[in-house]
């Protein structure tokens, strides 16, 4: 496959934030159906391997645009800022505070082993967050305000990490 | 009308043949082969027509003496050189054997490698030369019943196998003689066979949600899939590899020790009777309420109540796993349309009850679960093979536990995440630590823990041939790629210089390609001519698939996608290849030749997978333009 072609382009879709999900996933199984290394079990070896790699391109390609993260992420690196995971911080005071009392609340319901009621609550809260970030990300992207949806960016991985860290421990939670 | 080709006979390849290609379920109890006959799948039987064969290996001072029900008969006579439940240690480090030892009576040694190793009366065995017997038995099977050499063979694995034990398995097949087309996890194997029914195919836009519940004698599997316009796509998987069946004999076996007022420690002779004992109360169990167990002349009964009691907590086990991967799916319970259960253990009760109340569903078991992981197998190794190619299935698999490296203070960094679908490629850049460093090594490991101390060691990596810099000055890019048996490789390059760096792999458990080379070797020794034979008739089977493919493939795309003199050039090279076919009894001769046409054809299948993306896309494009 073309390497020169970016993650977009590989499903032809526009270069945005705002992402047709039905196209994206009728035009992921429509490559994979014709690329997938299943269909080239027979062949030679090095038919095989170029499939194993094209297949893990399209791969990466998809869950790279599907996720808001690292859509996010991609889309800033191909405006040439490149968004190395924990590099940058937000100089967001506000934000920065918000965020240690939300840590500090899940650190205490995490030594409590509940309750579970305070969980969902700080779950519904944190899910809220992430999305009036993206909200604010999509705006800023679309005014070509690269710098500042940089500094969103920061914003959204901590965001992310928060909800994921709840999600991991109502997991945790429920297997006691 | 095209006209037909008639061939010399014995001369040509015949176009258009069926190839031969079985699935194979290599199981902890027991293993199966089938394939499929005019389009049904149907299990490959032995020569008494019994479906099932034990997945037990009986050795003497001579070698393998047998293979299946009756090596199985020599349980608990010669428990030392009767080795069953082999697939719990294949992949296995010399460090799990301690935690598994107990419920394996055999005597171990370990070498440097670092893999358990078992002492019979015929020498020393690895896990992976007992499981390469099964195999060998079971394609043995298949041979007769289909006539000739099989093409190619789907293997089942259990989802939660990690890379060393998916390895083994490979290994376990090569050195069977087996050309492995693809490493199948079992519920997804369960799934196509299910997915056959009608029932999905009738609206096309409709999407179901299937939960594959697997338990086998050795491991447990969970599976999430999304069913929609055959496309079969993995969600979640989970699971735990050293939990089935044989831990519910062993805790009745325990029990019945107790009962019996015996002491901690048993000889291996009396292990085997409680646990051959344990084993067939719990099969009885599954029909009636109480049995009675006689065991050294002693009677007992265990009532199901009590055997339940007894399993209680594995069971609990396995539906803590639903749950963790119905999160990682992020679905709810209730969306699950069917609950699928495989696996021989499936069929107590007590488990099909916990079943049906986690998921709120009657689950669905109108397939045998012993038979359809086999039957699953040889649907996708019929369209693998190539026989059935209008068939519009796509089958999108994960890898089942997270990839990571080793980082300061023996953490884990997460390279490919748990649920990833596979084939996935990822890379990552690093530095030198010091000036003038030329050398670095990289631990990988498998597991979702965040100490290297919990996860399971993959390999080291020794990278050399870094160029001297100052440091920090060298980026090298580790590149990682899982590819669709969910078996990871791994290369590295020097950015600055473009020096490739040279990798040692050093599998933590396992063979090596040399030992498996030298095994494989040992094994022909006493039979050289049938070494000869068979490799002569391997390369010709792979001239003929060669042939046929490329001819077929210039015909369809020849004029549009490659010029006259490169045109020219594949036709020589296939020529040469045809006429070696023909005369040659030199397989290395032809193995050469099989190269360059594969050298040859490169730019060509490259030119084509790129006509055939673009080809995809436009099509649904031009979808787009007619609705």
């Amino acid at each position: 496959m073309n390497n020169s072609k970016n993650f977009f382009e590989i499903f032809s879709l526009p270069e945005a934030w705002e992402l047709d999900f039905e196209a994206l996933d009728t035009k992921f199984r429509a490559l994979q159906k014709v690329l997938h290394p299943d269909g080239y079990a027979n062949k030679n070896d090095f038919e095989q391997r170029l499939a194993v790699q094209t297949a893990a391109t399209i791969n990466q390609a998809y869950q790279t645009i599907k996720n808001p993260l690292s859509r996010a992420q991609y889309l800033l690196e191909l405006k040439g800022l490149d968004a190395d995971q924990e590099s940058h911080i937000t100089s967001d005071g506000q934000f920065l505070m918000n965020q240690m009392l939300l840590r500090e609340q899940l650190s205490e319901i995490k030594a409590n082993k509940g309750p579970k009621q305070a969980l969902t609550a700080l779950s519904i809260d944190a899910n809220k967050t992430a999305i009036a970030i993206q909200n604010e990300f999509a705006s800023q992207y679309q005014v070509e305000a690269y710098n500042e949806a940089f500094s969103t960016l920061a914003k959204m991985q901590f965001a992310t990490k928060f909800v994921n860290d709840i999600s991991e421990l109502e997991a945790d939670l429920e297997e006691l | 009308m095209a006209l037909l080709q008639i061939s010399e006979p014995g001369q040509s390849p015949q176009p258009h043949q069926r190839k031969k290609s079985v699935g194979i379920d290599l199981g902890t109890t027991n293993s199966l082969v089938a394939t499929v006959r005019s389009g049904i799948e149907a299990i490959l039987p032995d020569e008494q027509g019994r479906d099932l064969l034990p997945s037990v290996v009986h050795y003497i001072p001579e070698g393998v003496s047998c293979v299946g029900y009756e090596a199985a008969e020599h349980n608990s006579t010669d428990p030392l050189n009767t080795l069953s439940s082999i697939k719990r240690l294949l992949g296995r480090g010399v460090d799990d054997i301690k935690t598994l030892g107990d419920t394996l009576p055999y005597e171990f040694t370990s070498d440097e490698g670092g893999m358990p190793r078992i002492n019979t009366a015929y020498g020393v065995v690895s896990p992976i030369q007992v499981s390469a017997e099964i195999l060998r038995k079971l394609a043995g099977r298949a041979e007769l019943a289909l006539g000739g050499m099989l093409d190619g063979a789907v293997i089942t694995v259990p989802a939660y196998f990690d890379d060393a034990q998916r390895q083994a398995t490979k290994d376990a097949a090569t050195l069977a003689g087996i050309k492995v087309l693809r490493l199948l996890n079992e519920p997804t194997a369960a799934a196509i066979a299910y997915g056959l029914d009608t029932e999905v195919a009738e609206d096309e836009s409709q999407q179901r949600l299937i939960a594959v519940y697997d338990l086998g004698g050795g491991t447990f599997d969970i599976s999430i899939l999304r069913l929609s316009k055959g496309v079969f796509e993995v969600l979640a998987t989970g699971g735990d590899s050293a939990l089935g069946g044989d831990d519910f004999d062993h805790a009745i076996a325990n029990w019945l020790r107790i009962e019996l007022a015996m002491g901690e420690t048993l000889d291996v002779v009396e292990q085997r009777i409680l646990l051959e004992a344990a084993k067939s109360a719990k099969q009885e169990l599954s029909q009636k309420e109480q049995v009675e167990i006689e065991v050294l002349e002693t009677a007992l009964v265990l009532t199901r109540e009590k055997m339940h009691e007894l399993i209680d907590d594995l069971i609990e086990k396995t539906l803590k796993a639903c749950k963790r991967s119905m999160r990682d799916a992020k679905i709810d319970v209730n969306s699950i349309d069917e609950v699928v259960l495989v696996g021989g253990s499936t069929r107590m009760p007590s488990v099909s009850e916990k079943v049906t109340e986690l998921f709120g569903l009657k689950p669905k078991c109108s397939i045998d679960p012993d038979l359809v992981v086999a039957m699953g197998a040889a649907k996708q190794a019929d369209v693998l093979v190539g026989n059935n190619t209008d068939g519009d299935m796509l089958l999108l698999d994960v890898i089942p536990l997270s990839l990571g490296i080793e980082t300061m203070g023996g953490l884990t960094e997460k390279i490919i995440h748990r649920n990833t679908t596979i084939p996935v490629a990822k890379a990552q850049e690093f530095t030198t630590f010091k000036d003038g460093q030329t050398a670095m090594s990289i631990h990988v490991v498998q597991g979702d823990r965040e100490l290297v101390s919990d996860c399971r060691s993959l390999a080291r990596f020794e990278l050399q041939g870094i160029p001297p810099m100052v440091a920090g000055g060298a980026k090298i890019q580790v590149s990682y790629q899982v590819d669709a048996d969910g078996l990871l490789n791994v290369s590295a390059r020097e950015l600055s210089s473009g020096v490739e760096s040279r990798i040692e792999v050093k599998p933590s458990y396992g063979l090596s390609d040399n030992e498996i080379t030298q095994m494989l070797q040992d094994s022909f020794s006493h039979a050289r001519d049938d070494m000869r034979l068979r490799g002569l008739r391997e390369q010709q089977v792979e001239a003929d698939r060669m042939l046929e493919d490329l001819r077929a493939a210039i015909e369809k795309d020849g004029q549009s996608l490659l010029d006259d003199s490169e045109l020219q050039c594949l036709h020589l090279a296939l020529d040469e290849l045809q006429q070696l076919r023909e005369n040659s009894e030199d397989h290395r001769q032809l193995a050469a030749q099989i190269e360059t046409v594969g050298k040859t054809s490169e730019e060509f299948a490259a030119r084509r997978m790129d006509a055939s993306i673009k080809q995809a896309l436009a099509g649904l494009s031009l979808d787009d333009a007619l609705k």
